[in-house]
């Protein structure tokens, strides 16, 4: 059974650091009173032109098997490949922030307004990802039980595209979840539109299938090694 | 101060009203448009350039520079043309097709005129064949591809083979970039250069229009 959410932008807001970082500027650095502005008013334009909304559907592990398998094109072991074996609960998951904030930054753009076009896009960019977290966090809550029962339990999100998982798995999330019903759609090159987009499966569990080294092939690849954060975030209240 | 020094020290601080009362000024009193070019906007331009290359300033910071510059070239590019003062290169530009990402692309356009070259952008989704077209029609010297997702990377071979086929690769030269691209990947698709942000885009670019 699949399920629509919507959200308010207040709720989907990115922090400031979030932003900032986006625009490559360091966490605690000091920034121009127009830099300040521009932020202000890149969260204004947000509010204005963002209509964030996610889409989840409960899915079986052997039909979750199917989904990952896609296309043959993972490599041959990867986090995600382990840990929803051990999965109690799954879920396919799709957020937007729809196409007129996309429109918008276009348009700033041609209008040669680029600090503010960049600014926007860095703000949609990370709330894009924040969408996908309160997304999280609504289906944590929604399958809760007791204090106890939730003792020792985590839902964690993972994206085709990332940690082996090779981004054509998308297309195989999109024939199951039908995201089209809030308007994302999947190109041929696996790019969904709108833009600011995120797609990915929700594995809920004990905290502990979450766990995993830094040590597969793709590892070496990857810049941001931002498993360690979300691990080490499980373990925080 | 200076008129031109006025300009250029008005396009570092990213003031575009300014920056556009200055220009049209420095004409009237008599000054050439490509000595506003050169030195004020273009020489704006590579003052802020550097100061983001030393992480002394911030991309907005250079993007109101930007648009600073762009105000002086609204009021600066009739006379340009008027005058027959030829850019100094041009570049097409685009997101490869499959691709409808272009904010990196347009980062780098946007450094690029600043850099003084003339952009023809061709937006996003763009197959090879346009850009080789429009390299090839338009005049340019260098193609410079983005791409945000390696399912579309392969495209930029395509476009390099594109051009060694039709035997312009002396002439036309192609440059990529994109969050998933790396120099090993230039180098292995026979790409001419790759370009780690917009600011190191204008030094390849750079080098490769002056080698
Ligand atoms: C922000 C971001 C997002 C945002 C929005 C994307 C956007 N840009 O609008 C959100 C959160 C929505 C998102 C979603 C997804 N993302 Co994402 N995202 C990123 C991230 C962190 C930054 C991209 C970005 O916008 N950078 C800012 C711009 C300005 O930088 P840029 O485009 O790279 O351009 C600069 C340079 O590359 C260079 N450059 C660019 N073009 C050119 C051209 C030339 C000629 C030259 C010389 C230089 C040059 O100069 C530019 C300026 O400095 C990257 C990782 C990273 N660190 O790069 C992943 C990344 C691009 N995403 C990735 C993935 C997988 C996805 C998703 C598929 C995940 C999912 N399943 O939902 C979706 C796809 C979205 C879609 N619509 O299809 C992968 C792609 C890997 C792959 N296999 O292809 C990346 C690389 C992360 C990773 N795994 O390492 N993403």
């Amino acid at each position: 059974m699949t399920e629509v959410l919507t959200f308010s932008t207040g709720e989907v807001e990115p922090d400031r650091d979030s932003v900032l970082q986006n625009q490559g500027i360091p966490e605690g650095a000091t920034v121009t009173d127009e830099i300040e502005r521009l932020l202000k008013s890149a969260i204004g334009a947000f509010h204005e032109h963002g209509k964030p909304v996610g889409m989840t559907g409960e899915i079986s592990h052997v039909d979750f098997g199917a989904v990952y398998q896609g296309e043959g094109r993972n490599e041959d072991k990867t986090p995600v490949g382990d840990i929803f074996r051990r999965a109690e609960r799954l879920a396919l998951f799709v957020v937007t922030l729809g196409e007129r904030i996309c429109a918008r930054i276009d348009e700033l753009f041609r209008s040669s307004d680029y600090a503010l076009a960049c600014m926007l896009d860095s703000v949609a960019s990370a709330a894009a990802d924040k969408t996908a977290e309160v997304l999280q966090e609504r289906y944590a809550d929604s399958r809760s039980g007791s204090k106890t029962e939730n003792e020792g339990r985590a839902v964690l999100r993972y994206s085709p595209g990332y940690c082996g998982w090779h981004i054509s798995g998308q297309r195989g999330l999109f024939e199951f979840l039908h995201p089209e019903e809030i308007g994302v759609s999947l190109k041929e090159s696996f790019l969904m539109q709108p833009l600011k987009s995120v797609s990915g499966v929700l594995i809920a569990g004990a905290r502990e299938i979450h766990e995993f080294e830094d040590s597969y092939s793709f590892c070496a690849e990857c810049a941001t090694r931002g498993c360690r954060e979300r691990i080490r975030a499980l373990y925080r209240e | 101060m200076s008129v031109l020094a006025e300009i250029k020290d008005g396009l570092v601080c990213g003031d575009d009203e300014r920056v556009s009362e200055l220009t049209q000024q420095a004409i009237e009193q008599g000054l050439s448009p490509q000595e506003i070019l050169s030195e004020s906007l273009i020489g704006g331009m590579t003052i802020v350039g550097e100061r983001f290359k030393e992480h002394e300033i911030f991309l907005p910071d250079v993007l109101l520079a930007a648009k600073a510059m762009h105000a002086g070239m609204e009021v600066l590019r009739p006379l340009l043309i008027d005058a027959g003062i030829p850019s100094i290169g041009k570049v097409v530009l685009g997101s490869v097709q499959g691709d409808l990402h272009d904010i990196g692309k347009n980062l780098v356009g946007i450094l690029l005129k600043g850099a003084g070259f003339e952009v023809i952008d061709l937006g996003n989704d763009v197959a090879p064949q346009s850009f080789v077209d429009a390299a090839k029609e338009r005049g340019a010297s260098v193609i410079g591809m983005s791409a945000l997702l390696t399912t579309t990377m392969p495209t930029m071979a395509k476009v390099v083979d594109l051009v060694k086929e039709r035997k312009l690769d002396s002439r036309i030269k192609t440059i990529v970039g994109g969050a998933p691209v790396s120099e090993m990947f230039a180098r292995e698709i026979g790409a001419d250069a790759y370009g780690f942000d917009a600011a190191n885009a204008v030094d390849r670019v750079k080098s490769l229009t002056t080698a």
